[in-house]
């Protein structure tokens, strides 16, 4: 899968080279609002009596913070994708190209007991991700959901195009999310595949496009999968482990 | 809770590096290297935007501008500015973390007790030296400045540590 995205994202590069329309985004990252149905599903959960275990590996969000804690759910929040920057992950593969270590990324992230969460958030996670990592951390992930434990993530559609911008997601509802434009706090450097892993000046570039069965390789040890299609072109998908 | 404008702070400067049990009953700014611990209890600790410190702290407030490795238990407020790097646990009464900090760990808010009347528990003489800290530390829960989503939390809960 990993060269067949690849290819398609090269071509879906080639032929769009202006990123104009990101930077006009990066400076004042005003917030954008959107519905979201996955949400409004986890959110049946979210109002239970029961303090629920739940964690945030999206940019830290002191929004999400104060929304979950006012719900008297505990939180964990861990920016996965800042933490993949860090340049002393990269290394080279047995062919002598540059490779980020997911072994050692794990040693230093998701470092949880097993069956720790009822719920966590991914957000966009998995499209700007280094594709090295993207199975790992999922895999962690199962491990560190309780059996019956949600996950909500996002993927965009090919139709986002190229230079969909990485957000910042915000609860601010049972069904409502503020979208906030995130800048990368390191400098450029380049992923394992040769390609810029943060293209757009200090922002972070979608990596792939994953379609329906990508995603349900992807999750496949889950129980089940809940596909939400929206209007700005982000597929919402929950699972269940 | 910006870079101290008064003397009333404690100040280590940024060349400065200590390592071992800091605690003291006055506010502090870190701009220097720590290891160990910080208990300052009732006072505040500022860690500045050169400051590194890798210990666990336990003070009224504390607001990160540079990086801190460990937990922090705050019995007032936690305050993350755009600038902070922290990696560790927060158990605090309210917290702000301003976009663009980097948080890894866990938040417990824990509810807000009751705080005594200090005028009616406190000698007349003493009543009076705190008119200046209790003014302050009623303004302390204002959001920082310029930064959307940073109001302190409200809401409480009470959480078990793992």
């Amino acid at each position: 899968m990993a060269s067949v995205t690849h290819s398609f994202m090269k071509l879906f590069r080639g032929s769009s080279a202006d990123s104009s329309q990101a930077h006009k985004h990066a400076g004042a990252a005003p917030r954008l609002t959107r519905r979201s149905s996955g949400l409004a599903e986890v959110s049946r959960s979210l109002k239970s009596q029961e303090p629920l275990c739940v964690l945030d590996i999206g940019s830290t969000s002191a929004t999400n913070i104060r929304y979950l804690t006012a719900l008297g759910h505990k939180i964990y929040s861990e920016d996965l994708l800042e933490g993949s920057t860090d340049p002393s992950l990269v290394g080279k593969d047995e062919q002598g190209h540059p490779a980020l270590d997911s072994r050692r990324f794990l040693d230093d992230n998701l470092v949880y007991p097993p069956a720790q969460f009822d719920i966590v958030f991914c957000w966009n996670l998995a499209d700007y991700l280094d594709e090295s990592l993207v199975r790992p951390v999922v895999g962690r992930l199962w491990s560190s959901i309780k059996p019956g434990g949600m996950l909500l993530a996002f993927f965009h559609t090919r139709e986002a195009g190229p230079d969909a911008p990485c957000y910042r997601y915000h609860m601010v509802g049972n069904d409502t999310l503020e979208m906030q434009h995130i800048e990368a706090r390191r400098d450029l450097r380049k992923g394992p595949t040769g390609a810029l892993h943060t293209a757009i000046e200090k922002s972070f570039r979608l990596q792939r496009v994953f379609n329906n069965r990508h995603i349900e390789t992807l999750f496949r040890d889950f129980g089940s999968i809940k596909f939400f299609l929206t209007r700005d072109n982000i597929r919402e998908v929950l699972v269940v482990r | 809770m910006d870079t101290p404008k008064t003397v009333e702070f404690a100040h280590i400067g940024k060349s400065v590096v200590i390592k071992g049990e800091l605690s003291g009953s006055e506010d502090l700014y870190v701009d220097g290297t720590v290891e160990g611990t910080i208990e300052l209890q009732e006072n505040s600790l500022v860690i500045g935007p050169n400051g590194k410190v890798r210990a666990n702290v336990n003070a009224k407030a504390v607001s990160v501008q540079g990086k801190l490795e460990g937990n922090i238990r705050a019995s007032d407020r936690a305050e993350l500015r755009k600038t902070a790097v922290a990696v560790g646990d927060i158990v605090t009464q309210r917290i702000a973390i301003e976009d663009g900090a980097y948080f890894k760990g866990k938040v417990d808010i824990q509810k807000e007790t009751a705080r005594p009347n200090l005028s009616a528990t406190k000698p007349e003489s003493q009543a009076a030296g705190r008119v200046t800290a209790v003014a302050a530390s009623g303004t302390g829960g204002a959001p920082a400045s310029g930064a959307a989503g940073s109001s302190p939390a409200t809401a409480s809960t009470a959480v078990t540590k793992h």
